[in-house]
């Protein structure tokens, strides 16, 4: 009951922007970093934070659990990820993709981007549905495979996510600490050039295709669908009472069909589907709220 | 709620127990082979690859 007046009124609209933005500040909550371009070097950096966020953020508080895999991976001699495989495992399975829907910091800035007015792109389904799988293939390949094997003469491996690609880090990380820092931006070269690229695609990508960093390339995105099947938070979509009338998946930022493909690997449990639908078909499966676990 | 309702049910609840247990024992691993130093020596430091410069 209280679920369906959540999602009639649209309530939960503001509350996913209230988390979103208190999530944004609680991860990069040190703000003498943003003056003095120093980073955080206090001990809560012993932990990973569940969302793509850079520890070189001049006000980020814990660590990126992407470069956390990166840099154990890398270690010299080579070590399982015990404590950041870990980690994750228990992130994705009680919060699973509502890390990228509420929490990450990276996922709201593409939302804010893709509320400048402009025309969205469709992609055409053979291309989105292939390019859905290039986050698997980051993942593998420069998450897990490079830093693990690909090691330098000292026996170490770089984190070859954070260095080819990452856009969060740049804009995080590189730009925050290069405006503040004079010495550092002597130092940017070509390196910096190409990442700079990069951002401006996924920035402009982000424009333009809604969540376009999340769909197609997320590497954490890519870890947490793996346990959409079961996480604690999900969605339900009650099929008989669908009018079929698809306004949620013209609001779904994914652009997948939310009352098909509900708890599926691409659903980010944003919750927008339930605050567009007119019959409150689609609502939150939280175990609290479970009619089940209310008897 | 019909048998394979139920049945896919009662695999949703033992996976989501299997990898709770699983990540909780992992971490404690990792713990106990003190692996978060790595993380955080990795993360009070300016990462330069991370940042476009190194």
């Amino acid at each position: 009951m209280h679920r369906d007046r959540l999602n009639r009124s649209g309530k939960f609209r503001k509350i996913r922007h209230v988390i979103q933005i208190c999530s944004a500040v609680f991860f990069n909550g040190y703000i003498a970093g943003l003056r003095n371009g120093r980073i955080f070097t206090g001990k809560t950096k012993l932990f990973c934070v569940p969302v793509l966020n850079c520890y070189s953020c001049p006000a980020a508080l814990g660590a990126c659990p992407i470069g956390s895999l990166q840099a154990v991976l890398g270690t010299a001699g080579g070590r399982f990820p015990f404590y950041v495989l870990g980690i994750l495992m228990l992130f994705g399975v009680i919060l699973g993709r509502a890390v990228c829907g509420l929490l990450c910091p990276f996922g709201l800035l593409q939302d804010l981007l893709s509320r400048i007015p402009v025309r969205k792109v469709s992609v055409p389904g053979k291309a989105d549905c292939l390019l859905r799988y290039v986050k698997y293939v980051i993942l593998t390949l420069f998450v897990i495979l490079l830093p693990a094997f690909f090691t330098d003469g000292t026996g170490g491996s770089v984190p070859w996510f954070c260095k080819f690609i990452c856009p969060a880090g740049t804009l995080e990380g590189g730009i925050p600490l290069l405006i503040l820092n004079p010495d550092l931006r002597s130092l940017a070269g070509p390196l910096f050039m190409w990442k700079m690229l990069l951002l401006a695609v996924t920035v402009t990508g982000a424009i333009f295709i809604r969540r376009f960093f999340c769909r197609y390339l997320c590497p954490l995105g890519a870890f947490y669908s793996l346990f959409s099947k079961f996480s604690l938070i999900r969605m339900k979509a009650d099929r008989a009472s669908c009018i079929e009338c698809g306004k949620c998946s013209e609001v779904c930022p994914m652009s997948i069909d939310p009352v098909q493909q509900i708890n599926g690997t691409e659903c980010i449990l944003c919750g927008r589907c339930g605050d567009a639908c007119p019959s409150s078909a689609i609502s939150y499966d939280l175990p609290v709220l479970t009619e089940s676990s209310r008897k | 709620m019909n048998d394979m309702g139920k049945r896919s049910e009662k695999k949703v609840v033992l996976l989501r127990v299997f990898f709770l247990i699983l990540g909780a024992v992992f971490t404690a691993i990792g713990i106990l082979g003190e692996e978060y130093t790595i993380v955080l020596n990795k993360a009070v430091r300016i990462c330069l690859e991370c940042i476009g410069i190194g």
